[in-house]
Order: structure tokens, then C-alpha cells, then sequence
């Protein structure tokens, strides 16, 4: 059976701050390999259906799972989360690149790469450093191990968080937005990248608004607007030729 | 013959020599110092538990700490040292010369140290205390939320994540302000006289008032200076160590 290969398995979400309903029954599974781009108008809940995808925020309802690990199961009267510990567990199977990269600015590249590696998995030191280095090239960061956050550009930067999250091996990574905060330049070379990971078969959940790039990256496209699933289907089929209305109108007014 | 010209110099009256006046003031900057460090010892380090109480889901905990701050800062020094000092005989009948306690120093040495030290260093370190925990406070709350939330994503503890992300980069953020206390704390050592803790001011005052001549607060205020610029440059020192990165 295909769910063998189910990495992320989320059900009826749903998530409110306050009065306003940002989550309303999302439902989506992501399989091994599979890259799948989230698009939609500002405010629709994507960031907030990453973070809890992610367990930054909790779900008000719904089930979400890591392959066998489950997070939250709902029975129907709100979700139920599981221990502390499975929550760690869940955690080490996806990464998360946030749209501010969100560097420690006190470590190095090199520390910012190995320090959870080494002091959260216990990983030896020198292992962790060759694979730090193994990734600092395929990066495109030689030569910048010693240098700090501040010292590079934001793709500089943004590519670091990507190796920081790569570095734990997780099944699935997450981005939000990764090239919002970029200029068109810095955001081909993180595109790039990501692209590159996607070559691999790395399996990845894309918030963007890069049109062109989660046509030809992805495998899948989500359109969210106003908290639920208004469209999705295969990559190509949702950008160039949008079935619903909302969609189309998305997508025209953003290019 | 230099000590003689020096005194004429200096007008003071035949009874002090300069090198008198200098060995005592010498004495009572012995006292000001010991005042200082001990002070820095404990209050930099209690100031982090008081605003981690302050900061804490404990409720009562919180606004506990939050009054203490509020206290603290909302009294005289002056006032918090002389309460201090006088609360064990007022409150408790304790005959203050009973509180004067001998200590065993490096080779054996017996060291007598008066109540009216320890009770200067407990009201120093409780009132410096409660503005380092503010600024301690300051500082963590300006951390982005995002570098926790990197962390817990990559799987750090709490504690991992207090201790290695957020404490390193509070530091360099607080050193000025921390700075400036330490600065005041210096010439706050002087508010012992209500005590007559014997550090220098002190002593300079009572000179001033027998030998009737301003010398000594001249040269005190010299001695002060110098203490507080040497205080800033080892405070450049450490900001130059966090230089090599900035947020
Ligand atoms: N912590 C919060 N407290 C209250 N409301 C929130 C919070 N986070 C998000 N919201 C609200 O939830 C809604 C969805 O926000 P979200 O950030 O998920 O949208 P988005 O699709 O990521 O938008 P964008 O493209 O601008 O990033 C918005 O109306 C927002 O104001
Ligand atoms: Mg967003």
C-alpha cells in the first residue's frame, strides 16, 4: 500500500486565534520524495498551517502524523497531543527554513551547523564537521565556515539554514517563504538550491510565491485562501490552467 | 623634606603629612574596593534568578519579584542600608557587635570582618540585584522569537536553548547597561559613611572635617575617577571580545 510512503499526514485541521478562523478542515498527506508547493493570497494560512505542521503552534483540531509517529489525534471533540517525548521524537523528522532564516548571530557557519547535531543528537564532533563541510560546498558556501551570520548576504544566509536543517536528516523539510526577504538575485541562487534538493528526491513542503519555480519544482500545488483548501492538483495543472475561479484570479493578479 | 613641602602645598596643617593622608585614604580604598567586587559577585548572579522569577508562569512567584524590584528601586540606598544594618538589634534584639564574625583567610590568618561590612555588602548586592534584573530582563525579551523557535524546531532543550542561544546574546546586548551600574557602583561605595564603614570616603570626610581643608575630596575625587576609568576600560575590553558579530 502507497501509505507505507506517507511521510506527513495531516486531517481535518483546524486552528483559530481568537474569533478568527485561520485553519478551517485542512486536510493533505505529503509521500516520500514528493515536493509540494503551498500558494495563496496574503493572510490565507499558510504560514500558520506550516507552524503547526511543525508543532510551533498547536492545532485546535484535527490529526497530524510523521510516518508511524503520531502527534495529535482528534476523535471528534478537538485535538489530543501526545507526551513530551513523542513530540521530540516527531520533531526529528522534519526541519523547518523560516523566512528570516533565523541564524543563531553569536555561532559561526560552521557552529551554526554542527551545534544541534552535537549537543541535540550527540553526534560526534568530527563527524558532524565533515558533514557540515560536505554541505557548506554543496551550498555553494566555501571558504565562509568561519565567518558569521552578519558577515554574509541574506542567500548567504538563507542557504546556511537550509544546511543547519539539513544537517539533522529529516524526512521532510519545510520552507516558509524562503526568498521573500531577498532581492531577485539572492533569491535565484537559494532557488537553486532548493532545486537542486528537489533533484535528490528530498521530500519538501513549499510555501512561495514564486510561481514559475513551483511549477517546475514541484510536484504538487496547494491554493489556500481564507483558511481552507480552495484548489490542488499537479503542478503544472493548477498554474497554468487553474479550475476555480479564485485560483485563476490568484494567480493573474500576482504576475 | 618632599612629604614637608608637599603638606605646605597643600595647606594642610602640620598634625597630617601627605603620606599620612595618603595611607589612610589608601586604607579606606582598600574597603571600597572589597565593597565593590563583593557586591558585583552577588548581585550579578542574583539579579539572573530575580528576573527569571520575574519573568516566571508562576504567578505569585512574578508579582513577588516584580514588588522586590519596585521596593528596591523605589527607596533610598541610603535608607535600605541603615534599615539593614539596624533591623537585627530592632527587630530581632541581636546586639549588632555580636554579628561581627571572624573569618579564616589564606595561611591560617584570623580576619575579623564587622557587621557594618557584611551589612553594606548584603544592602549593595540586594539593591544592585534588582536593576541588574531588570536589565537582565531587557535584554532576554529582546531576543527575536524566532531563535527560539529555531531551536525548538532543531530539537533543543529549554535550558539548551536558554543557556547556548539566548544567554550568550543577551550578554553583549545588556553590556552597556550593565556597564553604567557598575560605573555608579563605584562612587555608590561612598554611601557607607552612613554606616562610618571605614572604605575612603568616609575617611576623607572625616579628614576634611578636622584638618578644615578640601585637599582630600579633591584627591578623592581623583582616586574616584581613576577607579571608574579603569572600570570602563576593562568594560571596552569585554564589549571588544563580543565585536565580532552584531545583530
Ligand atoms: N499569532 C497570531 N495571533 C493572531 N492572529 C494570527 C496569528 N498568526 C496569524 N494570525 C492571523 O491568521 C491569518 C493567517 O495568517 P498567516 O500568517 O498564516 O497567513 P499567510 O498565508 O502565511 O500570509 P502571508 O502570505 O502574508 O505570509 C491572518 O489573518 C493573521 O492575521
Ligand atoms: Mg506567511
Amino acid at each position: 500500500m502507497a501509505s507505507e510512503n506517507i511521510l506527513v499526514n495531516l486531517e481535518h485541521a483546524r486552528k483559530s486565534f481568537g474569533d478568527t478562523e485561520v485553519l478551517k478542515d485542512i486536510s493533505l498527506t505529503v509521500e516520500k520524495g514528493e515536493v509540494l508547493a503551498i500558494i495563496g493570497p496574503s493572510g490565507g494560512g499558510k504560514s500558520t498551517l506550516l507552524r503547526c505542521c511543525t508543532l510551533l503552534e498547536t492545532l485546535d483540531g484535527g490529526s497530524l502524523s510523521f510516518a508511524d509517529v503520531v502527534v495529535t489525534t482528534d476523535d471528534g471533540s478537538g485535538a489530543i497531543y501526545a507526551d513530551k517525548k513523542t513530540l521530540a521524537k516527531a520533531r526529528t523528522h522534519f526541519g523547518l527554513v523560516f523566512q528570516n532564516f533565523n541564524l543563531f548571530p553569536h555561532y559561526t557557519v560552521m557552529k551554526n551547523l554542527i551545534d544541534a547535531p552535537v549537543s541535540v543528537q550527540k553526534k560526534p564532533k568530527a563527524e558532524a564537521e565533515a558533514k557540515a563541510r560536505e554541505l557548506i560546498v554543496k551550498m555553494g558556501l566555501e571558504g565562509k565556515d568561519d565567518m558569521v551570520p552578519c558577515e554574509l548576504s541574506g542567500g548567504q544566509q538563507q542557504r546556511v539554514a537550509i544546511a543547519r536543517a539539513l544537517m539533522l536528516d529529516p524526512d521532510v523539510l519545510f520552507f516558509d517563504e524562503p526568498t521573500s526577504a531577498l532581492d531577485p538575485e539572492l533569491t535565484k541562487g537559494v532557488l537553486k538550491v532548493i532545486r537542486g534538493l528537489a533533484e535528490e528526491h528530498m521530500t519538501m513542503v513549499i510555501v512561495t510565491h514564486e510561481m514559475a519555480f513551483a511549477r517546475d519544482v514541484a510536484d504538487h500545488v496547494i491554493f489556500m485562501d481564507g483558511g481552507v483548501i480552495v484548489e490542488q492538483g499537479p503542478a503544472k495543472q493548477v498554474i497554468e490552467n487553474p479550475q476555480h475561479s479564485r485560483t485563476r484570479a490568484f494567480l493573474h493578479s500576482d504576475s | 623634606m618632599i612629604n614637608q613641602f608637599g603638606a605646605d602645598f597643600l595647606g594642610l596643617n602640620g598634625t597630617l603629612t601627605l603620606s599620612s593622608l595618603l595611607s589612610q585614604m589608601g586604607s579606606g580604598l582598600v574597603v571600597t574596593g572589597q565593597v565593590f567586587l563583593i557586591t558585583l559577585l552577588g548581585s550579578l548572579p542574583l539579579g539572573v534568578l530575580i528576573a527569571l522569577g520575574r519573568m516566571s508562569k508562576i504567578k505569585p512567584l512574578a508579582w513577588l519579584m516584580r514588588l522586590y524590584i519596585s521596593f528596591m528601586r523605589g527607596t533610598p540606598l541610603m535608607l535600605q542600608l541603615m534599615a539593614l544594618y539596624y533591623i537585627p538589634y530592632y527587630v530581632f534584639g541581636i546586639k549588632l557587635n555580636l554579628l561581627n564574625i571572624d573569618v579564616q583567610a589564606f595561611g591560617g590568618l584570623m580576619v575579623n570582618i564587622p557587621w557594618v561590612m557584611t551589612a553594606c555588602c548584603i544592602g549593595f548586592i540586594l539593591n544592585y540585584a534588582a536593576y541588574f534584573a531588570e536589565i537582565y530582563r531587557g535584554g532576554i525579551q529582546s531576543i527575536p522569537r524566532g531563535h527560539y523557535e529555531a531551536a525548538e524546531v532543531l530539537g533543543y532543550s529549554k535550558a539548551q536553548t536558554f543557556m547556548k542561544i539566548v544567554l550568550p546574546q543577551v550578554f553583549k546586548r545588556i553590556l552597556p547597561a550593565v556597564g553604567n551600574e557598575v560605573i555608579t557602583l563605584v562612587k555608590d561605595t561612598s554611601l557607607c559613611f552612613v554606616l562610618a564603614l571605614a572604605e575612603m570616603f568616609t575617611i576623607v570626610k572625616q579628614i576634611v572635617a578636622a584638618q578644615v581643608s578640601m585637599v582630600p575630596f579633591i584627591l578623592a575625587a581623583l582616586v574616584y575617577w581613576g577607579f571608574t576609568m579603569l572600570v570602563e576600560f576593562l568594560l571596552g575590553r569585554v564589549e571588544k571580545h563580543f565585536d565580532y558579530y552584531h545583530d
